[in-house]
């Protein structure tokens, strides 16, 4: 595991839309085995970050994506897990079709292979999804249900970095806790990097091994401990009014 | 190999209805179009794009009328080339994001209908033209026939090789991108395909209800699937039995087929809305 060497870089990203500057010169990396969390406040670009590095808004400056060979790679696999997914919930379409789809192979309107159902029911099992879940609509599942496939999908094939959306609105707190009781042991196992967005200092002090503190740029960023002692943490969070985290 | 497939039509279906050629056309028509139609129909109002291929339908009648004053016999090359374009120039306005996507397609629509009109009553009376409105299905000719067939298995291949990440794409756009799949490919094709089977089968099914062929079999078999293959396959049961269906009742009631076709398919609809509802509330 030591000998791993998958990594993103990010170098002078920015991010303009309508004449405005969202993003303005981020550069930091995330090394394998890490959690990188991304905290600030709301409106501070994390999302917009988040998207960029998926590709899915235009942006300058690069981002370089090594494997575990220290190679770089130009199609890189991310994983990603949105706070909260937004589709047509009464799509008729269940957490089987949506894993399967995404395994290639048959069209999943033709149906199912055996050996493709019993690949995402053990992925579903290494997320600690129950299997009678595959024959479930996705719009009928639960927050935290969905949490759990969605990181199964992300996690199917191996990605190169895994971002992650804190799961605030849909899920309750003990659902939270799981949900980060399985990336930090994923993150022990796949030693994958993970960038993490969350709006909670508290898991971030508990699950992250790095933090980034962003408003519109880098802020300020280093370990976790280091972060959260840094007079822009505490203003940004209010910190000086409650006397500090706990 | 028509008179082949006539010989099976009177043996199989010895009836008053199979007795006239045009009938039988009709039927292989029908047989032909319906899948097609509630195939595609499933990722239409998935897609929530069911006003888009209406104003698809509407734009047909603006490619008529360029095939009309450039003297282009058959009609159906300008109907094709202009819905594509139209299509590609929608989803382009609809990426802008400047405005919402319906109020972009009803200007489309209204656009394409508008120019239809102007242009085909400025060459000479629009009431020539006023069948495309609601079609006819009984002047199928066989050699369309062929080509029904063609585009059936052309669809059906690019639905096996593109649909998963067609209903990836559906289902949330970031998500696919996460997966290296190049959504704007992916949306513009099934735009194209949309684009084509609604201009080929214009000519038979009318600009009025071509779209209600597309929507309402999906949209019933929305309201029993439980997956994505029962989807497909009630989708495609629905749509071919409402065409059949539809067909022999236009035949011994004398009423326009394409209309009585989505009749049968409206019926099926409420039908399974309240199917549904009944299941829900047990």
């Amino acid at each position: 595991m030591d000998t791993c060497k998958c990594s993103t870089q990010i170098r002078n990203l920015t991010v303009r839309k309508h004449d405005g500057v969202i993003l303005h010169d981020v550069s930091f990396d995330v090394h394998h085995g890490e959690i990188l969390a991304l905290i600030g406040r709301n409106g501070a670009g994390k999302t917009t970050l988040l998207k960029a590095l998926l590709g899915r808004i235009p942006y300058t400056g690069t981002v370089v994506f090594h494997n575990s060979k220290g190679e770089q790679i130009s199609n890189p696999r991310i994983g990603y897990v949105p706070q909260n997914l937004v589709f047509d919930r009464s799509m008729p379409v269940t957490v089987g079709d949506m894993l399967c789809s995404n395994m290639g192979g048959m069209p999943v309107w033709l149906g199912h292979k055996k050996e493709k159902l019993n690949q995402a029911r053990k992925l579903l099992a290494t997320v600690g999804g129950n299997p009678s879940l595959l024959n479930k609509r996705i719009g009928s599942l639960s927050g935290g249900e969905m949490q759990r496939v969605l990181l199964a999908f992300a996690l199917d094939p191996k990605p190169d970095l895994l971002l992650l959306d804190e799961p605030v609105s849909a899920v309750d707190r003990r659902g939270i806790e799981v949900f980060y009781d399985l990336v930090t042991s994923m993150r022990a196992e796949h030693q994958m990097p993970i960038i993490l967005v969350s709006h909670d200092l508290s898991h971030v002090e508990k699950y992250a091994t790095r933090a980034v503190l962003l408003d519109r740029t880098v802020l300020v960023s280093g370990s976790v401990r280091e972060v959260m002692k840094t007079p822009e943490v505490r203003e940004a969070f209010g910190l000086k009014l409650t006397g500090g985290v706990k | 190999m028509m008179s082949t497939v006539y010989y099976l039509i009177d043996t199989f279906l010895p009836f008053e209805w199979t007795e006239f050629s045009y009938m039988k056309n009709a039927l292989l028509a029908v047989l032909l179009i319906t899948p097609l139609f509630g195939l595609v129909g499933t990722m239409i109002v998935n897609n929530k794009m069911s006003f888009f291929s209406d104003a698809l339908g509407h734009s047909a009648l603006t490619g008529i009328a360029i095939g009309v004053l450039m003297g282009i016999d058959n009609y159906l090359i300008s109907m094709m080339g202009f819905a594509l374009l139209f299509a590609l120039c929608i989803s382009a306005v609809m990426d802008s994001g400047t405005s919402s996507a319906d109020t972009i397609i009803g200007v489309f629509s209204s656009t394409g209908l508008a120019l239809g009109i102007v242009l085909l009553s400025a060459s000479g009376g629009f009431a020539k033209y006023s069948g495309y409105l609601i079609g006819d299905i009984l002047t199928v000719q066989p050699e369309e026939i062929g080509m029904l067939a063609g585009i059936l298995v052309a669809v059906t291949v690019i639905w096996c090789l593109f649909f998963n990440r067609l209903l990836l794409t559906s289902i949330n756009a970031d998500l696919a991108a996460s997966k290296g799949i190049n959504t704007r490919f992916v949306e513009k094709l099934f735009v194209v395909i949309v684009a084509a089977i609604v201009t080929v089968s214009i000519k038979w099914v009318g600009v009025l209800i071509i779209n209600s062929l597309l929507v309402l079999p999906a949209a019933s078999a929305r309201n029993l699937a439980k997956g994505m293959r029962s989807y497909h396959l009630i989708a495609i049961a629905i749509s071919l039995f409402s065409g059949v269906s539809g067909l022999i009742v236009s035949y011994y009631t004398g009423t326009a087929a394409g209309g009585t076709i989505v009749l049968i398919a409206a019926v099926i609809f409420f039908f399974s809305y309240f199917l549904n509802r009944a299941r829900a509330n047990n």
